[in-house]
């Protein structure tokens, strides 16, 4: 049974940072222009270039460390990992290997059932980004595009601590938080800037010793990770409940098949040859520097959780939903701001904002409804001019377009009854139109009245197009029928 | 004109006893004349160097002085030359054009400095004879039957030949000292750091330090002071500034300590050369200077670690050779693989192949730590060796190369006699210090060699030393009457 197997998992994420120039060379690293338009000599590794370190990178790699609360090395060493690969244009990686920039940290993950998990980071460390090689449009051929060779990496490694899919995700999502908080990469999966490595085994309930692993290379969407995982995990109980045992390899995901397979075994695995790498000295982070970088840390997504607990009285899953991007948390935070009711705020961005914004593809900081109109939305309905029925109606309106809310209500003529007089016609008219009703209520003993109770203030809502106050109506029906 | 030293043209230039078009002239026909038997040129730029006179003859004219306008000098192949060939010896790069030039070619050229053309050499510098040039052997202008040493043997037979009043150079191991000693010349490898390795083609980077070859100590000062300083696109060229190294040629050597290192007169050393060596050593004595003993105990074991870390390096720096973006490509290569295969089999040579896998097989995992960790342990014993001597010396002296020049053949088919002509030299490679010899005497009617070794940027104490040595000696006036 699956369920006998515990799930042991470890994730190698490469981030690309958002330096402007690569990180040995001063060529662009824009994504998506021309084939080989944003390669030099150095990338070209033409004879007798040599790497010059983008410190930015160090600065990135440096402040990504301190956010995870890691170590930070004094001194880091660059490697160079050889092996011959047609997008590898020097036939090594400059790499790091037994000297990381980043050492030991963590990263704290929300779980949805409200509970959280820290989860250890080994390390994180510094490289290049190979080219691409081409397969399509080449007629048999392959085409070598060098425009993201020497883009700079910064390879995170987790302990194996992870034990669900669930919790790779949510570990994946905290990191992809992180970097965006931090603004040293965009995070976007699609386009590369955030690709991850799964390494997956199996080991009974219980067994201290690990199973052996495979790894899953390039698994490139939070969706595609949950999945790899599932399906690995199966493939792997499978092979052990049938007294199989788990060969170490390399795998590929699948995602139209869903399912993983054997790129290449251990026994022919690459022997990369490390070796410190001559043409650049290590570098020296020193105490000033670290300061320097600790000073431009923003508020991080695990504090933010923290303070929207304690200032908005948010629960945890709520919080850290709303703290997962830099953007949406300061969209709450201006629409709570706007009303004063950060639990309504929450609940309005949590459900109808976010549900439209990924039904219509928008980012956050692209939404048709800014925070201040929401604000105003949210404010509407405290102060009875709307009721929140009618404020999804108003706010369906913001988001195609038709203005702010109070106009949108004016417009339409959405504004809630509450005048008494108003509202005293429209009750009176209701009973006396189905007064059977009325006189069956009656007879009913008092316990048993609240569903025609119900009826009734449905009519008188129908009556008033659903702009009469509920609580004038439920009030004025009360004294009418229960009076006497 | 062609017997004029290198630091005396710039005088005549100015005095107008010829033009910098009129000895560029000269020395271009004499190359043409001479190349045949010598070999010392790969690439004779007959139009650029004109050019370039003609321009160094306008500036002169309108006002601009220096000690090398147009001054013709010859580049070693494997420094990179803008839109001028440069092969490295190699017919991996026998056709290659670099878009860009390195720094020494470049701080040449803004010195005024006239490129005749590329000098000859062992293929990418890996060699003691210049027999492992693709472009054929260069031969002594002393005696044509006999090696010029190498691997920079094209700027020395060049230089000793009269064809070129000073020529660029790099020493790896000693590929500037051996063939200076071979050829009767003054040659100088600076510091580790000194002289930007930015465009000169890499052997092993850690060791590879270029420096000029030439007649003088004095026409050495002026080429090193036009190529020293730090550069940006290195990142271990020394921040440091550059002193003016012919201003302190002259000073005098009463009271320096001269360093003489048992372990450079040992069985291995001819005893004409050892006769010689210690006669100029009587010379700078009777100068004032003062003989002490040092021990430099880890010597026999530099042959050995830098045969470890030069290959090692050599085998991750030509690994870019891989015949896809530039450089030899094998005829109609079927897959991948043979495109590797063939085209570093068909485009590198014995010497380079076998370099590539004695290092290879030093990074191999599970002889990392018996090879390469060990040879570089070896390599700062080596070092210390050093400081210790130098707490008691200013200078160290010593033989160049083990004898005079050797017959075509009488090496080459035993690499290990063919590695111990490095036995003096290697050493300072490892420690990075400056090193360089000296013309000291002939044996046979072939030049000796002194070497002379000082501690990190020491360089102009060497040139005093040596300008001394030179005021009182005429070894370096001394020409093999080489008729072209």
């Amino acid at each position: 049974m699956l369920s006998d197997w515990e799930t042991v998992i470890g994730l190698e994420v490469h981030v690309q940072l958002a330096t402007r120039s690569k990180i040995f060379s001063g060529a662009a690293t824009r994504f998506g222009a021309e084939p080989n338009t944003q390669a030099c000599a150095v990338d070209l590794a033409m004879p007798g270039t040599l790497p010059v370190l983008n410190r930015e990178a160090v600065r990135m790699a440096v402040k990504f460390g301190l956010a995870i609360g890691a170590e930070i090395a004094s001194v880091s060493v660059f490697d160079r990992k050889n092996y011959f690969y047609p997008d590898l244009p020097k036939g090594y990686q400059i790499s790091q290997l037994d000297h990381p920039v980043v050492g030991c940290g963590s990263v704290t993950v929300e779980l949805p059932d409200g509970s959280s998990k820290c989860i250890g980071v080994t390390r994180a460390h510094l490289e290049e980004d190979a080219g691409k090689s081409l397969h399509e449009d080449f007629h048999g051929l392959t085409g070598i595009d060098l425009n993201r060779a020497g883009t700079p990496l910064l390879e995170i490694v987790s302990e194996p601590e992870i034990r669900s899919a669930q919790e790779a995700v949510a570990y994946l999502r905290q990191i992809h938080s992180i970097i965006r908080y931090l603004g040293i990469s965009d995070g976007n999966m699609a386009e590369g800037s955030m690709r991850c490595d799964v390494n997956l085994s199996l080991r009974r309930h219980g067994q201290s010793e690990f199973g052996t692993r495979c790894e899953i290379k390039n698994v490139n969407s939070f969706r595609f990770v949950e999945k790899a995982i599932e399906c690995e995990r199966e493939r792997q109980a499978d092979i052990l409940e049938g007294g199989g045992k788990i060969k170490q390899e390399t795998r590929l995901y699948d995602a139209e098949r869903n399912e993983t397979r054997s790129m290449r075994s251990k026994e022919v695995a690459h022997d990369y040859r490390y070796f410190p790498e001559p043409d650049l000295l290590p570098v020296h982070v020193s105490e000033e520097f670290i300061a320097s970088v600790r000073a431009e840390l923003p508020e991080l997504p695990a504090q933010k959780v923290q303070r929207f607990r304690t200032q908005f009285g948010l629960g945890a899953y709520d919080a850290a939903q709303l703290a997962a991007s830099r953007e949406l948390a300061d969209y709450f935070e201006e629409t709570a701001g706007a009303t004063g009711d950060a639990k309504t705020a929450a609940n309005w961005v949590l459900s109808e904002l976010l549900a439209r914004l990924n039904r219509d593809g928008f980012d956050v900081s692209a939404s048709p409804v800014p925070a201040a109109s929401l604000g105003a939305l949210i404010a509407r309905i405290h102060d009875n001019t709307i009721s929140g029925k009618i404020a999804k109606t108003v706010f369906e309106a913001m988001w195609a377009g038709e203005g702010e809310p109070d106009a949108i209500i004016d417009a339409r003529g959405l504004r809630q009854v509450a005048d008494s007089g108003a509202i005293a016609q429209l009750v009176d008219a209701a009973l006396a139109a189905n007064a059977g009703q009325v006189e069956q209520y009656r007879a009913t003993p008092a316990d048993k009245r609240q569903r025609m109770f119900g009826f009734f203030v449905g009519q008188v809502m129908k009556a008033s197009q659903g702009k009469a106050n509920p609580q004038q109506v439920n009030d004025l029906l009360r004294e009418r029928l229960d009076g006497e | 004109m062609h017997d004029i030293a290198l630091e005396a043209i710039a005088g005549a230039l100015e005095r107008r006893e010829f033009s910098s078009v009129e000895i560029t002239s000269h020395l271009l026909e004499r190359i043409e004349r001479a190349n045949g038997t010598l070999n010392a040129f790969i690439t004779i730029d007959r139009e650029g160097a004109l050019r370039s006179a003609a321009a160094a003859d306008a500036a002169r004219a309108g006002g601009a002085t220096g000690p090398l306008l147009g001054v013709p000098i010859a580049h070693k192949d494997l420094f990179c030359t803008a839109g001028l060939r440069t092969t490295c010896g190699s017919r991996m790069l026998g056709e290659f054009v670099p878009p860009y030039s390195a720094t020494v070619v470049e701080r040449m050229a803004a010195a005024g400095c006239v490129t005749l053309g590329k000098t000859n050499m062992d293929e990418f510098a890996m060699g003691s004879s210049n027999e492992t040039s693709w472009f054929g052997p260069v031969r002594n202008p002393w005696d044509t039957a006999r090696v010029p040493g190498g691997s920079s043997g094209g700027s020395a037979a060049a230089v000793a030949a009269r064809l070129a009043p000073g020529a660029t150079a790099t020493d790896t191991g000693g590929s500037i000292r051996q063939p200076a000693s071979l050829c009767g010349l003054t040659g100088l490898k600076a510091t580790y750091g000194r002289v930007s390795r930015h465009g000169m083609i890499a052997f092993a980077s850690s060791l590879d330090q270029a420096g000029p070859i030439a007649r003088s100590a004095a026409d050495c000062a002026l080429m090193l002071q036009a190529i020293a300083g730090f550069d940006p696109r290195d990142s271990t060229s020394i921040e440091a500034p550059v002193p003016d190294y012919v201003s302190q040629l002259d000073r005098p050597l009463a009271g320096l300590r001269i360093g003489v290192p048992k372990e450079y007169f040992d069985p291995g050393l001819h005893p004409g050369t050892e006769a010689a060596v210690r006669q100029g050593l009587a010379e700078l004595e009777a100068q004032g200077a003062k003989l002490v003993d040092v021990s430099l105990p880890h010597s026999p074991l530099s042959v050995p670690a830098y045969y470890v870390i030069a290959p090692a390096e050599c085998s991750a720096n030509l690994s870019r050779y891989d015949g896809v973006r530039y450089g030899y490509r094998c005829k109609d290569p079927v897959d991948l693989r043979d495109l590797y295969e063939r085209s570093r089999s068909e485009g590198f040579g014995e010497e380079v192949k076998r370099r590539i896998i004695v290092g290879t097989y030093a990074l191999s995992a599970g002889y990392y730590d018996a090879y390469y960790r060990k040879a570089q342990q070896i390599r700062r014993l080596i070092a210390e060796d050093f400081r210790q001597a130098f707490e008691v010396a200013d200078v160290i002296a010593g033989p160049s190369a083990p004898a005079t020049a050797f017959r075509f053949g009488e090496k080459s088919s035993d690499p290990i006699t063919m590695y111990l002509e490095d036995i003096y030299t290697i050493a300072a490679n490892l420690a990075g210090l400056p090193a360089m010899s000296m013309p000291g005497g002939l044996v046979d009617g072939l030049p000796v060699g002194i070497q002379l070794i000082g501690n990190h940027l020491q360089e102009g104490l060497l040139l005093n030393v040596a300008h001394r040595f030179q005021q009182a000696t005429d070894w370096h006036r001394r020409s093999p009457g080489f008729t072209a």
